[in-house]
């Protein structure tokens, strides 16, 4: 089951403003068509010397972060590649909410489409927070039992996420709608048919 | 559109896939058992790591790339989608031919999980880059749930100079505004400066959108984007082209139009632009410093990687690479213009030079007009079209700290390559550059021939 409602988990912080797909997984990371298999290439370049050698001041091979859900993140996080590996890597090394106050839009779809949590929402305060943070998307807020902050997402991400349906299914739950508005928009535009093309 | 809940369930009219991202929408798509709703209004294509060397074959320098070939290309067949393979004139980089083939259209959705899919909005088409799960969905409903992005007006007036290409003020516009200063937002390009633009230099604007952050950028179309189109196999013909002509020319936004937000430049302020840091905001004219930019947070971080001085123009840096291709500026004007810089000069010794048109109608049609000749003569290596060096998939790469000059669309830090410094800039000057053997612009090589 993918719906998302709560996650606690001590936040990893990487507040850098810009983080792109090529460094959140380097285009030479991903090496076959598949979904999985890609959370060691995440951070690559920051992550690794030669050799897959961990670098041990980079914050993702601190030991107290192993298996931390959530990712502290700069202003517009996620620019540049629509890659999709970007957010498989980082759903598969244990990420379920990135916190960062603001996403690329790609980047941000995403993120839902895979259940994890963009969270829009300024991180400065989070990461002088010692222990845990709670995320709850019903409430939209974090905590750290101490202070509360909101944060920002649009209703319909919200939606999916708390659903945790398949979105295909969903749409095709109105497959008779859609085939109405194309019966109609079949005789006014054939040319977008291309079936149709002699 | 039918209207489904918080979001708005939105019709694609056109699906582009690449082996990159594609494949794996593909494949996970069979796994489920869902059929591909409009097969014929999907179109695929090998681009992105395919090589570009002569000669090549399905095997690639990139370790497992065919793979990614094999597997998307069966995929593709298998489900009866229109694919342009490797031998194949048609084949190319996907914002290159999709135009080529006529199946961009004014007044389309089109989506396609790659990025710079905005490219293709200098045609009047709403079209932008998904991830490969949308465009899973995309390909079982054609259709897309979608939040309406808001609308953002950038125009233009007044007249380019000369030398200025489309591309400087692409870079100009993100060096005001910010890599993430149209963040969600349609901007719809307007003003006398983009209509004068050709079909080409518009898309090498749209294209660049997508370092602005924007969910997407559109030119309302009009008689050259209409007379582009006339003919092309995909695009209407006979009766459908009357009816879409009429119904395309509609497509603008009515005078005084709202907009969530707004920015007016002067054509006159745009000069020749280089990037000097590891974002394509952090560019200026080859005659500013760095630090005569806006500051921002990681621009020390930026400065170290590429190695310049925060005092000094990026001009006369010496470089060890020049690139001409990708998405950006592979199509046949930019490779004319580059080689009326290059006619006739010789390529710096110790500079690597390539040029890989965006498609194979490019490089064909750059063959009969002799524009290869110009190029190699000068020391460039004449490649076979796909998207190249404009990132390093494992493959071919400039080297560990060697300066590029590339034409592509962005400076990140180990885009090119491991620890690889690339400026972004023109095809002009990066043509200029080759020859100086250092960062320099058109406007440079001529005051040196002049003395």
């Amino acid at each position: 089951m993918n719906a998302f409602s709560t996650v606690t988990s001590l936040a990893v912080p990487l507040i850098r403003e810009n983080i792109d797909t090529d460094i959140i997984i380097p285009s030479r990371e991903i090496r076959s068509v598949t979904k999985k298999g890609l959370a060691k290439g995440l951070f690559a370049g920051w992550r690794y010397e030669a050799g897959y050698e961990p670098k041990p001041d980079f914050v993702l091979n601190r030991p107290e972060y192993a298996g931390a859900q959530i990712l502290l993140g700069g202003a517009n996080f996620g620019c540049g590649s629509s890659r999709e590996q970007a957010i498989w890597a980082l759903a598969e090394h244990g990420f379920r909410v990135i916190i960062a106050p603001s996403f690329n839009p790609i980047f941000r779809r995403n993120c839902v489409r895979n259940f994890v949590l963009p969270a829009i929402a300024d991180p400065a305060p989070m990461a002088k927070v010692d222990g845990p943070l709670h995320v709850d998307l019903t409430a939209r807020t974090i905590s750290d039992g101490d202070q509360t902050w909101a944060f920002d997402i649009d209703d319909g991400s919200a939606e999916v996420l708390a659903s945790g349906l398949d979105e295909i299914g969903r749409t095709l739950l109105s497959a008779d709608k859609i085939g109405a508005w194309r019966a109609k928009d079949r005789a006014a535009r054939p040319w977008i048919y291309l079936e149709n093309r002699a | 559109m039918v209207n489904g809940g918080m979001d708005t369930l939105v019709a694609i009219d056109r699906i582009w896939l690449h082996e990159r991202t594609g494949g794996v929408a593909l494949t996970s798509l069979a796994e489920s058992g869902r059929p591909i709703a409009e097969p014929a209004n999907v179109f695929v294509t090998l681009d992105h790591v395919v090589d570009t060397l002569p000669g090549r074959t399905d095997d690639t320098m990139m370790p497992t790339g065919s793979e990614f070939i094999r597997v998307t290309r069966a995929a593709a067949l298998a489900a009866g989608l229109t694919f342009f393979d490797l031998d194949d004139e048609r084949q190319g980089i996907i914002h290159v031919i999709s135009p080529e083939q006529g199946v961009v259209l004014p007044g389309v959705t089109l989506v396609c999980p790659d990025s710079h899919t905005c490219t293709q909005g200098a045609f009047g088409a709403l079209a932008w880059g998904i991830g490969s799960t949308e465009a899973e969905h995309a390909l079982a409903t054609m259709t897309l749930n979608l939040v309406r992005p808001q609308a953002m007006c950038i125009s233009v007036d007044g007249t380019l100079g000369s030398d200025i290409q489309a591309k400087d003020l692409a870079l100009y516009v993100i060096s005001q505004i910010g890599s993430a200063g149209a963040r969600g937002h349609v901007i719809e390009f307007t003003g006398s400066a983009i209509e004068a633009l050709s079909i080409e230099g518009r898309m090498t604007l749209c294209n660049m959108a997508a370092e602005m952050g924007a969910f997407s950028a559109i030119i309302a179309p009009d008689a050259k984007v209409f007379d582009y189109l006339k003919g092309r196999p995909y695009a209407p013909a006979g009766f459908d082209w009357h009816d879409a002509l009429q119904s395309w020319k509609d497509l603008h936004s009515d005078d005084g139009a709202m907009f969530d937000a707004q920015f007016v430049f002067d054509a006159a302020d745009v000069s020749p632009m280089v990037s000097w840091g590891t974002n394509p905001q952090q560019s200026s004219s080859f005659q500013s410093a760095p630090a005569s930019g806006k500051a921002a947070d990681g621009d020390a971080r930026s400065l170290d990687y590429m190695d310049v001085s925060a005092d000094r123009p990026v001009t006369g840096l010496p470089i060890g690479g020049a690139f001409i291709g990708s998405c950006t500026n592979a199509r046949f004007e930019d490779l004319e213009i580059a080689a009326r810089v290059l006619k006739g000069r010789k390529v710096a010794d110790g500079v690597r030079a390539i040029c890989v048109p965006g498609s194979g109608n490019v490089k064909r049609r750059a063959e009969d007009a002799g524009i290869d000749r110009v190029f190699r003569e000068a020391g460039f290596e004449w490649r076979e079209p796909g998207c190249s060096m404009c990132f390093f998939v494992g493959g071919e790469s400039f080297g560990e700290g060697e300066r590029v000059i590339s034409s592509t669309n962005r400076n990140f830090e180990n885009r090119q390559g491991a620890g690889t410094r690339t400026h972004i800039a023109s095809p002009a000057s990066v043509a200029a550059s080759a020859v100086m053997g250092r960062i320099a612009s058109v406007r440079e090589l001529e005051e040196l021939d002049a003395v």
